[in-house]
């Protein structure tokens, strides 16, 4: 499972650079955006959005809340007022519609700094280091809640680092750069793929309500699939477009994987276009006749 | 993955799976252990760190906040703060200083307002109701009112003025002929909003506004005061009570 030195080079070739990474940049968009929603107000004093990822207030009427933040506050006592349900209940909502773990790819701050670690990871070509399993992170996520629980504490807001990258962006950086020098370091050298693949309890928990998301990767094209192998490479979780590409067990032509995070970023990379965003019930296939179809291009010896 | 992998015998995959099991599972309990840490720890809040208007006993706001800083947003003031990571207040969490900025005690109350989960209990409508913390006179060896100055800055800037703080007139023993105004905290009125702190003429303060917990006494359920008593029943507790003999210098023994 060698992957090339420069996943997406094929692509590149094939689409040109901006549409080989047209979802890449979308996200980063994306990411930034919501940042920057929080930002307006303090510096211009026009309060668009109020708060921040763990509970907000839009246009003082829409209240957004991060709904395991106030899963953990309901198991350490509090009982939560309505506007929070209501803000938990309509997060839940769209992410069973586009999939929980577009959270990750496309909100999350701290996908930012350990997407670049990764990409550091492989242009150094560090390998190695410690293996976690994928369900390690479903334990942490017992875990926080177990603590919360008992300790009568929001327990994982203490470290998590996504709200405090955005505490830090929107209310003052304090030593919260140290933290996101640290995930950062981890990911590069300790562990590949390490905190959002593996470890972080958000991610475990946000990929629950989009387990039957509509929005999914399909693969309408895996037939014309040559194994470059360059979507594994740049794939977080690359476990989870086997046996959709592969047609595992008859597998419809969609990755229905919860832990798929929506990024896109296979569709960005692969120079045959076997991927792309769809319904999870749209089970067509295209065969390489198919008119629209592009051509097949050069494979890189 | 070869063949020979995916179709290994089935006990070997349970017992591989099991071991695999086991060992996220202990990881994550001892990440859970380190968690259990912080959380004890971030239950002791220092004492010039003052919680916002509303803000119930520590351990319940620690449950309820959700650090998401909508009420540092609508403070009109610089009075609110997140705290950040590597301050010594749970990260994330707003506190005021009142040495630094105190609360100017808005009557729309903006903070509470704009708390989404109820940390900051909606239940206060009136400022004056609001209980941040208790002013404590903490060094009397420098406080100027105490030195016979009518410095008296603590007493005029209290909002709840002539309630919260009143200035006790005794005699002053040092010099023999003067008075001293002693100015004197009533928790009753106090709302622990820092302004008295703030203003203390002092390098550092005298009067120092501390949590609730750490300033307030709590006499034993087993006292009656016996005057109170008196006052609502109108006639004291204990009937023929035993006259004992005053003693009295030079009438010993009567």
């Amino acid at each position: 499972m060698s992957a090339k030195e420069f996943p997406g080079r094929d692509a590149v070739q094939a689409k040109g650079w901006l549409h080989a990474h047209k979802w890449l940049l979308a996200r980063r968009a994306a990411q930034l955006g919501f940042l920057a929603l929080f930002l307006i107000g303090p510096l211009t004093g026009f309060w668009l959005v109020k708060g921040n990822i763990s509970s907000s207030l839009t246009l003082d009427i829409l209240p957004l809340s991060d709904p395991l933040i106030h899963l953990q506050s309901w198991l350490a006592g509090h009982v939560p007022e309505t506007t929070v349900i209501t803000g938990a209940l309509i997060v839940l909502a769209a992410y069973a519609l586009i999939g929980g773990r577009m959270y990750c790819s496309w909100v999350c701050p701290v996908n930012i700094i350990t997407d670049a670690a990764h990409w550091l990871r492989h242009r150094l070509d560090i390998r190695g280091g410690i293996k976690f399993h994928r369900s390690t992170r479903y334990w942490i996520l017992a875990a926080v809640l177990v603590v919360s629980a008992i300790g009568g504490v929001v327990a994982w807001e203490l470290i998590n680092p996504v709200t405090v990258v955005y505490r830090a962006v929107v209310f003052g950086v304090g030593a919260a750069w140290l933290m996101m020098l640290a995930l950062f370091l981890f990911d590069l050298v300790i562990a590949e793929r390490g905190w959002c693949s593996h470890l972080c309890p958000v991610g475990a928990f946000y990929s629950l309500p989009g387990a039957f998301s509509i929005l999914r990767v399909r693969v309408p094209r895996r037939a014309a699939c040559n194994n470059c192998m360059d979507c594994f490479a740049v794939c977080p979780e690359s476990h989870v477009i086997t046996p959709a590409l592969r047609s595992e067990d008859g597998h419809k032509p969609v990755i229905s994987e919860p832990n798929c995070t929506n990024c896109g970023r296979c569709i960005d990379v692969c120079s045959l276009d076997v991927f792309e965003f769809g319904s999870r019930f749209d089970s067509r296939e295209k065969t390489q006749d198919e008119p629209g179809e592009p051509p097949v291009l050069h494979n890189a010896a | 993955m070869t063949d020979t992998e995916t179709h290994k015998p089935r006990s070997q995959d349970r017992r591989r799976f099991l071991a695999q099991a086991a060992r996220s599972a202990c990881g994550a309990g001892i990440a859970g252990l380190g968690l259990m840490f912080l959380a004890k720890q971030a239950q002791s809040l220092p004492a010039t760190a003052l919680r916002p208007p509303g803000a119930g006993a520590e351990p319940d706001f620690l449950a309820a906040c959700v650090r998401c800083g909508l009420c540092v947003n609508d403070c009109p003031y610089p009075t609110l703060k997140l705290a950040t990571l590597g301050e010594n207040v749970p990260v994330g969490t707003p506190y005021f200083v009142a040495r630094d900025v105190p609360c100017e005690m808005c009557d729309d109350i903006p903070c509470v307002a704009a708390c989404p989960t109820g940390a900051l209990d909606k239940q206060l409508t009136n400022i004056n109701d609001a209980r941040m913390g208790l002013a404590v006179v903490v060094d009397e060896e420098t406080c100027l009112n105490f030195l016979g100055l009518r410095c008296d800055v603590c007493y005029r800037v209290c909002p709840v003025i002539g309630k919260a703080i009143t200035l006790v007139r005794e005699a002053n023993l040092r010099t023999g002929k003067h008075a001293r105004f002693i100015p004197t905290v009533h928790s009753e009125h106090c709302t622990g909003c820092g302004k008295c702190e703030r203003s203390c003429v002092l390098e550092e303060s005298a009067i120092k506004v501390l949590p609730g917990a750490l300033a307030k006494g709590a006499i034993g359920e087993h006292y009656r005061l016996g005057w109170k008593e008196k006052e609502s029943r109108g006639e004291s507790l204990i009937k023929g009570i035993i006259d004992l003999p005053d003693r009295l210098p030079g009438r010993i023994g009567k």
